[in-house]
């Protein structure tokens, strides 16, 4: 038990790390963030202008 | 079976797999340079009004396929060898999935050739951006379509290579600084690839009949998504490859490794939303849009080229330091090599990369000011700082590193490679800075003849126009001759250069044949062990104040310049 108690904790990983340390999370946010802001967006703008008559 | 190799001279340890890959990968890159280099000739020696050299036809085709393989093709092939260098050489990791990298290299050569046939049978002049209604031939989409889905299936293996990596214990802690770099480019890739799909698909089924309209709003704000971002790939490999290179002449480590990932976050984040500045002027879309994607998450990446901007020579300075140079603001950078063409070609391409590309890329990024310029010549003036000088140049240097590391040769006339940055910059710089003053005088960018030969409605341009534009082709011509100087200095390398490893022959060069089987002795590299931290000097003082006083000379060029706009905007539209 006291052996236990002498053991180093695991260093403790900060959320912010964890998140730049997940490609995976990386490439989500890398693809969401331009589809939203800029595709989807400037598609809708595009797509909802009226048609000239 | 040992499937690594460690490089005697460098340290790095290289997976068979990876190790070929790397080099046809490069090898078709530098090919793709050539061609895009002698077809800049044509498009120099025409825009240079005096010589005026190609027919308007010949001119539009050469341009056309000046543009993408220079923009496309040599860039990503030379970025899938960056991807695999920075994850199997820097994680010490064997390759994921080496069959379906060499299915993705093939589709990128068979997309890059069958694109190429199309421009050169003389009915797809249509520019890289391929604007609707204008149509080209069916094989110049569907080659970039497969050239598109074999850079993807790099791009996975990348990202397949980094699981393995970390599920063989390859490495302790974080990914490297580097390899986190290449990763950015890996996301800025596939958004940018899945954009081109969604967009080439179709007008590729349109160029065969299956659709018959394609908008052309929609088109270009899709396009761009592909067109721009493929450009943003190059800057986080670029700035990924700078602090490689620091990290190997000088031993520098980032001076906060924290702030660069941050920064690098910041890439992911907004980098990809500034292809939207080309859409400033178009009027189907609305100012919120414009000035969100432009002026506020632009403005954001910016920052982050600006933190590395910092970073990177500032950690070359600390390392420098720390070695006794000492002697006033700028010994640090006085008695770097400036010899070796590995740093100055560096050096060069982060200050030119900087100073111009980044200033212009504002300005232009300015919904405003951006009307002085738009769809002038000042645009390539501004992209050839970033992309022919910011990470072309940045790519010749790491090349001079890999001769003799991967391929194991030493440089072909080295008194050469040593010129070389030195003319391609000087070369570069002046076409540059005299294009962005012909830009800024409205002479327009794909334009055959700026004199308006027999046009209906004529334009007549200022004299200093005409010069800047043959100043300007004076400096391209000297930019051309310092990539062939690349290209001699490389393929000679390959050819005749000293062999370092007797099985490095000309087949191990450009096919990419692995070395002697003795070579790769090795079954796994120890592991890659985490760095110690740093331990800062907290005596008070800057760390690195020759790096400050840079960064403050860029601030005062950037707020002149940017003042300077729109004091000529007031004047070239006056209001009341």
């Amino acid at each position: 038990m006291s052996e236990e108690n002498n053991l180093p904790k695991p260093e403790r990983i900060p959320f912010f790390q964890r998140m730049l340390d997940n490609p995976f999370l990386l490439l989500f946010i890398g693809v969401a963030m331009p589809t939203v802001f800029y595709t989807l967006w400037g598609v809708m703008e595009v797509a909802t202008l009226p048609i000239a008559k | 079976m040992a499937r690594f190799r460690v490089c005697p001279d460098s340290g790095f340890y290289f997976d068979r797999s990876a190790e070929s890959l790397m080099k046809v990968n490069a090898v078709a890159g530098v090919v793709f340079l050539l061609i895009a280099g002698l077809l800049a000739l044509g498009v120099i020696l025409t825009r240079w009004q005096e010589v005026h050299l190609l027919p308007a036809d010949l001119f539009y085709q050469v341009l056309t396929a000046h543009g993408i393989n220079a923009l496309i093709f040599w860039v990503i092939f030379f970025e899938m060898a960056v991807l695999y260098f920075a994850s199997s050489t820097l994680l010490r990791s064997r390759l994921a999935a080496p069959g379906w990298a060499w299915a993705g290299f093939a589709l990128m050569i068979i997309g890059a050739v069958m694109n190429n046939v199309a421009v050169l049978q003389g009915n797809s002049s249509v520019m890289m951006t391929s604007y609707v209604p204008m149509q080209a031939a069916p094989h110049f989409y569907l080659g970039l379509i497969l050239f598109a889905v074999g850079a993807l299936i790099g791009c996975f293996v990348f990202l397949g290579t980094l699981v393995l990596a970390k599920d063989d214990k390859t490495y302790d802690g974080s990914i490297p600084l580097v390899t986190f770099g290449a990763l950015t480019a890996c996301i800025i890739a596939i958004f940018t690839i899945a954009s081109g799909a969604i967009i080439l698909f179709p007008t590729f089924l349109w160029s065969i009949g299956y659709i018959n309209h394609i908008d052309a709003e929609m088109y270009r704000i899709i396009w761009w998504a592909l067109g721009h971002s493929s450009q943003q790939i190059n800057v986080a490999a670029h700035v990924s490859i700078w602090y490689l290179i620091t990290g190997i002449l000088f031993g520098a480590r980032p001076m906060s490794e924290k702030v660069s990932r941050f920064a690098f976050l910041l890439y992911i984040f907004f980098l990809q939303l500034a292809s939207a500045h080309h859409i400033l002027v178009d009027p189907g879309v609305s100012s919120e849009w414009k000035i969100f994607n432009t002026s506020y998450a632009m403005y954001l990446a910016v920052l982050a080229s600006m933190i590395h901007g910092l970073t990177v020579p500032g950690a070359m300075e600390v390392a420098q330091r720390s070695k006794g140079y000492t002697k006033g603001l700028f010994e640090w950078l006085r008695k770097a090599p400036w010899g070796n063409p590995v740093f100055s070609g560096f050096f060069f391409a982060l200050i030119i990369f900087g100073f111009i590309g980044g200033i212009t890329g504002v300005v232009m990024g300015t919904e405003q000011i951006n009307l002085i310029i738009h769809n002038t010549i000042y645009v390539p003036a501004h992209f050839h700082a970033t992309v022919a000088v910011g990470t072309t140049l940045t790519f010749m240097a790491l090349t001079y590193l890999l001769i003799p590391v991967l391929f194991r040769r030493a440089l072909f006339l080295p008194w050469m490679a040593k010129l070389q940055p030195y003319v391609f910059s000087l070369g570069m710089t002046i076409m540059i800075l005299f294009l962005l003053g012909a830009g800024t005088l409205g002479v327009s960018r794909r334009h055959w003849d700026m004199d308006f030969t027999g046009a209906a409605l004529s334009f007549e341009y200022p004299g200093t126009a005409y010069m800047m534009m043959a100043v300007g082709g004076i400096g391209g011509v000297l930019g051309v001759l310092g990539g062939a100087m690349f290209l001699i200095v490389t393929v000679g390398s390959l050819l005749f250069g000293k062999k370092l490893e007797p099985s490095a022959g000309l087949f191990q060069g450009f096919c990419g044949i692995p070395l002697a089987d003795s070579v790769y002795n090795v079954e796994q590299p120890p592991r890659l062990e985490r760095a110690e931290p740093i331990e800062h000097d907290h005596s008070g003082g800057f760390e690195a104040p020759g790096t400050f006083v840079l960064a403050l000379a860029l601030l005062v060029c950037f707020v002149v310049y940017y003042a300077i706009n729109w004091d000529y905007l007031s004047s070239v539209w006056p209001i009341g």
